[in-house]
């Protein structure tokens, strides 16, 4: 049990209003993703509460999240709830406490922007499904067909855009602080 | 005037201030400032010996000025006044300094507390020597009170003063008195009806010759000064006149115009344009609604003037109607509450959704003399009629306006228990029912409360914890059909769940009565941060106001079930029979006055005074204060540019001799 | 004439085309000017933010300082572009601390900030008065009898937008101004599951079936979107969907501009792209 976990989620911009969270579950019955999740919105926050760090960070439940931010907008204590999600994922992917899998999407999807400074999506869905599901690449066959056939999906190079080096000293800039 | 003999007191209070400040020096230092003659130390200067001890000095030494070093004044200063005044010398002259919240409380070293301590010391002993003598002054206290708002509270507290033989002003802005209360069924924990409670306190209050009832009225200005208040009553034109009127309630049955949305039944029934709210109404005398009568609006009709009798009605009555002036000696304010509206709360579908209730829709559901004739059913084709079919399945939802910082952020303190009352009401009018009571917490405690709590869970009401975060009538699974469905987390489950029901009630909890802000301007009262009415002191001052003479009871101080406003009501009475049976009351000397040959007249002081205690004589081209509505705010004196504004034991004088003494050896 | 910095999306060039099609062929037609803002970099939709935060906002704020120099407010097409970029400018605004991290990681790459442009979605040009008179009177072919279900999802809406959060009525006004018909739809503003669709594709086609399901009860002609995801999810994965839990949809599912394209009469929707075939009740409009 750790309760200073709680600090690190005070470090969202609005972060410290977790501190009024009265445990009514209205983000729980708001959330579509719920039935899903190994732990609901509301149970995540009561771990984190209590201290119970890495159980939070295992949970699979922000992964499930589709930012959907209904939770957020109902929210009887003004929490933002959705933005405490994507901490969970920052803090679980840094430590390498993450659900495989789950993450690969989001770590794809960065070294693409870093890399070409737009997400070319056929990188995107290439890349995540050799890592994480070669067989299920081979099952989106026909949509992949039918989004070529009708002018979907490009087939020249990916792109990168002019001013890269941008995208890499803004990179460079905010990484070397180590407040990302 | 004769030389200051100053007399100096220095308290350790036990260790508060002895353990930091080092007292015996302090005392020693005082010793050696200009004009003191006596400087002493005592463990608790404000305890009896230590009274005993300034009375004694200022006999022996002959003080004319006492200082005593302690605490904050807020505390003790009306102690040590008082201990002067029993030596013979006059309380104002006399000073506080303190020792304790401003120095021994607020650092841990003692070298710089004992330096703080010596400095106000001698600021405390340059000022007092400045002071002079001022004395309270006494005025009449007529013995009469205004109580406004005619609900329990109201009806309790006019009672109570009645029964002192105190004459009451009992204003109410409805047809009828009686209130929230008037309209429940059955109350808890008991399930007594509360009509059948209320009426006869209703009854008592409209006949006691004590009590005067202004019904269909409302109090539109306050002026005067505690003890001697003067309040202006709108009586709002009903266009029947009360004295002939004997409530045989042919005009009510006899009016054309019977379409008319009746608020007091939530909208859910119409009423005629001639009517009284209920049917116990007191007094039981129609009004006439001048948006609706055909003869007001149009010149035809006159039906009701035609079967009426006692020829009560008066269809040439002024609309603006009738202004009374009254004398009173303080007010009582019971104006109440009104509930939240959930139509901002898109999710619970109120409003868009049929069979979507308000608290108060469905207590006037379950009273027989409701819409539904007290059959609890769904509505057919948008209308409740008691013809509805029954719900399978009835969803309580606690919490909806409440403990939420979108909409209220209070709890208002009755929802779980009238949640729970449905519930034992529903299971009774539909046996069979499924009740659902969602919750976040059950908050049970009153007498009985908690044991009603278990009662329900004996009657297999299911209780789930989870706040509602959805209500909608689209269906995704068969069993969903055509019902409503409650979208909920069962928390102490741990999982979400979708549950169809027929009904759902939303708790919806209790805020600041309409026109409450207005009031409280006309009356110059404060409200809290929440709206409703600002008590003077939270635990130890509940019905009293910062305003002298006027005092609070009921919801519009806080929310609150029945018996607490009844409690509030009484102890509301108790203070204003204290001040009529003392049958006076006592001004502060701290008041602000004019130096009359410095005013020019500007009257840039009038509108800054938040008490209207200043006014302006066209003759002399001067201003005047009333000191008995001073407060001794100090904003004209601090505003007058002439200094021609000065208040009594604050003074300019007084003021730079103490900064003097702070800034000695700077 | 109405002029903004128009920020694509990665989406707008792949799969989300036709929607910068019908976008630009509608904007076309009421004289909106929308010019591309050049060198323009991914928002980092949702994704971004899952791995960093401070920078992802700073990646989003290029597009901010890019825009700035064009003097113009922004109109992004896709919902999640137009959070990622409107919570960017938020947040620099409200929280010290973020603006300083991320003003200085701009002026290291030579870029520059000051807080003057504001973000649209493009359901907000048209929504709002005087452009949505322009867009009735635009219309050469009314849409009669076309029953529509307005799709809005979740990020136009929630947790700011300019809308309703729970029961939006901008893509009903614009039905209406088309004269077609809006279907009272619940679902209007609840999650079709975004990028789930490809991480956990289970949760994503429960929630777009239950999209679907509402369109369908309401008795929907079609359905018409906002968004390059959603629309991915109900249109391209609507036969995975009816795989899954044995449904049956067939309800077209339109970019919002392609509607508007339709009663404008305008040409370069790209409404062949979609997968969904029309239903009987479009076609008649075809």
């Amino acid at each position: 049990m750790k309760p200073d976990f709680l600090e690190e989620i005070y470090e969202i911009p609005g972060g410290e209003n977790i501190k009024d969270c009265i445990q009514c579950g209205t983000c729980s019955g708001s959330c579509p993703a719920a039935p899903n999740m190994e732990h609901t919105p509301r149970q995540i926050i009561a771990m984190i509460r209590a201290g119970m760090r890495d159980e939070a960070l295992a949970s699979n439940t922000m992964w499930m999240c589709a930012s959907c931010y209904m939770c957020q907008s109902r929210c009887p204590s003004q929490i933002k709830i959705t933005d405490i999600m994507y901490a969970l994922k920052r803090v679980a992917l840094a430590e390498g406490k993450a659900q495989p899998k789950a993450s690969y999407m989001a770590q794809v999807f960065v070294d693409n922007i870093n890399t070409y400074g737009r997400n070319d999506e056929r990188m995107l869905i290439f890349n995540y499904y050799l890592k994480t599901n070669p067989g299920k690449f081979l099952s989106y066959a026909p949509i992949g067909m039918s989004m070529i056939s009708k002018g979907l999906l490009s087939m020249g190079a990916p792109e990168r855009i002019k001013n890269i080096d941008q995208i890499r000293k803004i990179v460079a800039y905010v990484e070397k602080d180590g407040t990302a | 005037m004769s030389k200051p003999r100053v007399g100096v007191f220095v308290c350790h209070c036990g260790s508060n201030i002895g353990s930091i400040v080092d007292v015996p020096a302090v005392a020693a230092f005082a010793t050696g400032l200009d004009n003191v003659v006596y400087a002493q130390e005592h463990k608790y200067m404000c305890s009896d010996p230590g009274q005993e001890m300034i009375r004694d000095a200022i006999k022996e030494h002959q003080l004319n000025r006492v200082v005593v070093a302690s605490c904050s004044p807020l505390m003790h200063e009306p102690t040590f006044r008082k201990t002067c005044d029993e030596a013979g010398l006059n309380g104002y002259l006399f000073q506080m300094a303190n020792l304790r919240e401003q120095v021994s409380w607020v650092t841990e070293d003692k070298a710089a507390a004992t330096e703080k301590a010596k400095v106000v010391v001698r600021a405390a002993v340059q000022r007092v020597a400045d002071h002079t003598e001022l004395h309270t002054t006494t005025k009449p206290c007529t013995p009469a009170t205004l109580v406004i708002g005619g609900g329990v509270a109201g009806i309790e507290a006019a009672l109570q003063l009645a029964s002192s033989d105190t004459k009451v002003h009992l204003v109410e802005r409805e047809p009828s008195i009686g209130g929230a209360m008037a309209k429940f069924d059955k109350t808890f924990p008991t399930l007594d009806c509360a009509a059948c409670i209320l009426t006869p306190k209703m009854v008592q209050a409209y006949t006691h010759p004590n009590i005067t009832v202004h019904a269909y009225s409302e109090v539109v200005d306050l002026s005067g000064y505690v003890g001697n208040f003067q309040a202006k009553i709108h009586h709002k034109a009903s266009y029947v006149n009360n004295e002939k009127c004997t409530g045989c309630g042919a005009c009510l049955q006899k009016c054309p115009v019977k379409r008319v949305p009746h608020e007091w039944e939530q909208n859910l029934m119409n009423r005629r344009a001639i009517y009284t709210p209920f049917a116990q109404a007191v007094p039981n005398k129609p009004v006439i609604d001048a948006q609706h009568c055909t003869m007001l609006l149009k010149g035809k009709c006159g039906i009701c003037a035609k079967v009426c009798e006692a020829g009560a009605i008066e269809y040439d009555q002024a609309p603006e109607g009738t202004y009374e002036t009254i004398d009173i000696g303080n007010v009582i304010v019971a104006t109440g509450m009104k509930t939240f509206d959930p139509t901002p709360m898109k999710a619970l579908g109120y409003g868009r959704i049929p069979d979507v209730y308000t608290a108060l829709e469905f207590e006037r559901m379950c009273h027989a003399s409701g819409p539904t004739e007290g059959h609890v059913v769904k509505k057919t084709n948008g209308v409740l009629t008691h013809g509805g079919a029954a719900p399978k399945a009835v969803a309580l939802v606690h919490c909806v306006g409440s403990r939420d910082k979108n909409y209220n952020e209070h709890c208002s303190r009755v929802c779980c228990m009238y949640s729970l009352k449905y519930a034992h009401l529903i299971k009774e009018h539909v046996p069979g029912c499924e009740v659902y009571d969602f919750y976040i917490d059950m908050r049970c405690a009153g007498k009985g409360y908690e044991e009603f709590y278990n009662r329900l869970l004996r009657e297999d009401v299911r209780f789930i914890r989870g706040k509602v975060a959805e209500v909608n009538n689209w269906a995704i699974y068969p069993e969903e059909e055509g019902r409503l469905v409650v979208r909920v987390e069962d928390t102490l489950v741990g999982t979400t769940r979708r549950i169809p029901v027929d009904m759902v009630v939303l708790a919806t909890g209790l805020e600041p009565a309409e026109g409450a802000k207005a009031l409280a301007q006309t009356l110059h009262m404060s409200c809290s941060n929440d709206g409703f009415y600002l008590e003077r002191h939270p635990k130890l001052a509940p019905v009293s106001t910062a305003t002298e003479g006027i005092f609070v009871a009921g919801c519009c101080q806080s929310p609150k079930d029945i018996p607490d406003s009844v409690a509030q009501g009484a102890a509301a009475a108790a203070q204003a029979i204290a001040m009529i049976k003392r049958g006076t009351v006592e001004i502060e000397p701290t008041t602000a006055h004019v130096l009359e040959e410095l005013c020019s007249g500007c009257q840039i002081c009038i509108p800054l005074c938040p008490y209207d205690a200043i006014s302006r004589d066209e003759e002399r081209r001067l201003a005047v204060i009333e000191p008995a509505k001073c407060k001794g705010c100090g904003t004209c004196v601090g505003a007058c540019p002439s200094s021609a504004l000065q208040q009594w034991g604050f003074d300019d004088k007084q003021i730079y001799a103490e900064i003097d003494g702070i800034l000695a050896n700077a | 004439m109405t002029s903004y910095a128009y920020y694509p999306g990665c989406s707008a060039k792949a799969t989300g085309a036709s929607y910068e099609e019908s976008l630009m062929a509608v904007a076309r037609v009421l004289g909106i000017e929308l010019e591309e803002i050049d060198d323009w970099n991914c928002c980092g939709a949702t994704a971004y933010f899952s791995v960093r935060e401070k920078l992802a906002m700073a990646i989003s704020a290029r597009n901010l300082a890019l825009a700035e120099t064009q003097g113009k407010d922004i109109v992004a097409p896709c919902s999640a572009c137009y959070l990622g970029l409107a919570k960017a400018n938020k947040y620099l605004k409200e929280f010290p601390e973020t603006r300083e991290i991320v003003c200085g990681a701009l002026k290291a790459a030579g870029l520059e900030y000051n807080g003057t442009v504001e973000v649209k979605h493009a359901v907000e040009i048209f929504v709002q008065e005087p452009m949505l008179s322009q867009v009735k009177a635009a219309v050469k072919h009314p849409l009669t009898g076309l029953r529509v279900a307005g799709y809005v999802g979740c990020q136009m809406v929630r947790p700011y937008g300019f809308d309703d959060a729970e029961y939006p009525v901008a893509l009903d006004t614009i039905t209406t101004a088309l004269g077609a018909t809006p279907v009272p739809y619940p679902m209007a503003a609840r999650c079709c599951g975004g990028s789930q669709i490809m991480t956990n594709e289970e949760v994503a086609l429960r929630m777009s079936k239950n999209v679907l399901l509402a369109a369908e009860k309401a008795g929907a002609d079609c359905i018409i979107t906002t968004c390059p995801l959603c629309h991915m999810n109900l249109d391209m994965f609507q036969a995975k969907v009816n795989a899954h839990f044995g449904t049956n949809f067939s309800i077209p599912v339109l970019y919002f501009t392609q509607l508007m394209g339709m009663a404008f009469e305008a040409s370069g929707l790209g409404i062949e792209k979609n997968l969904v075939g029309p239903s009987a009740g479009l076609a008649a409009h075809m």
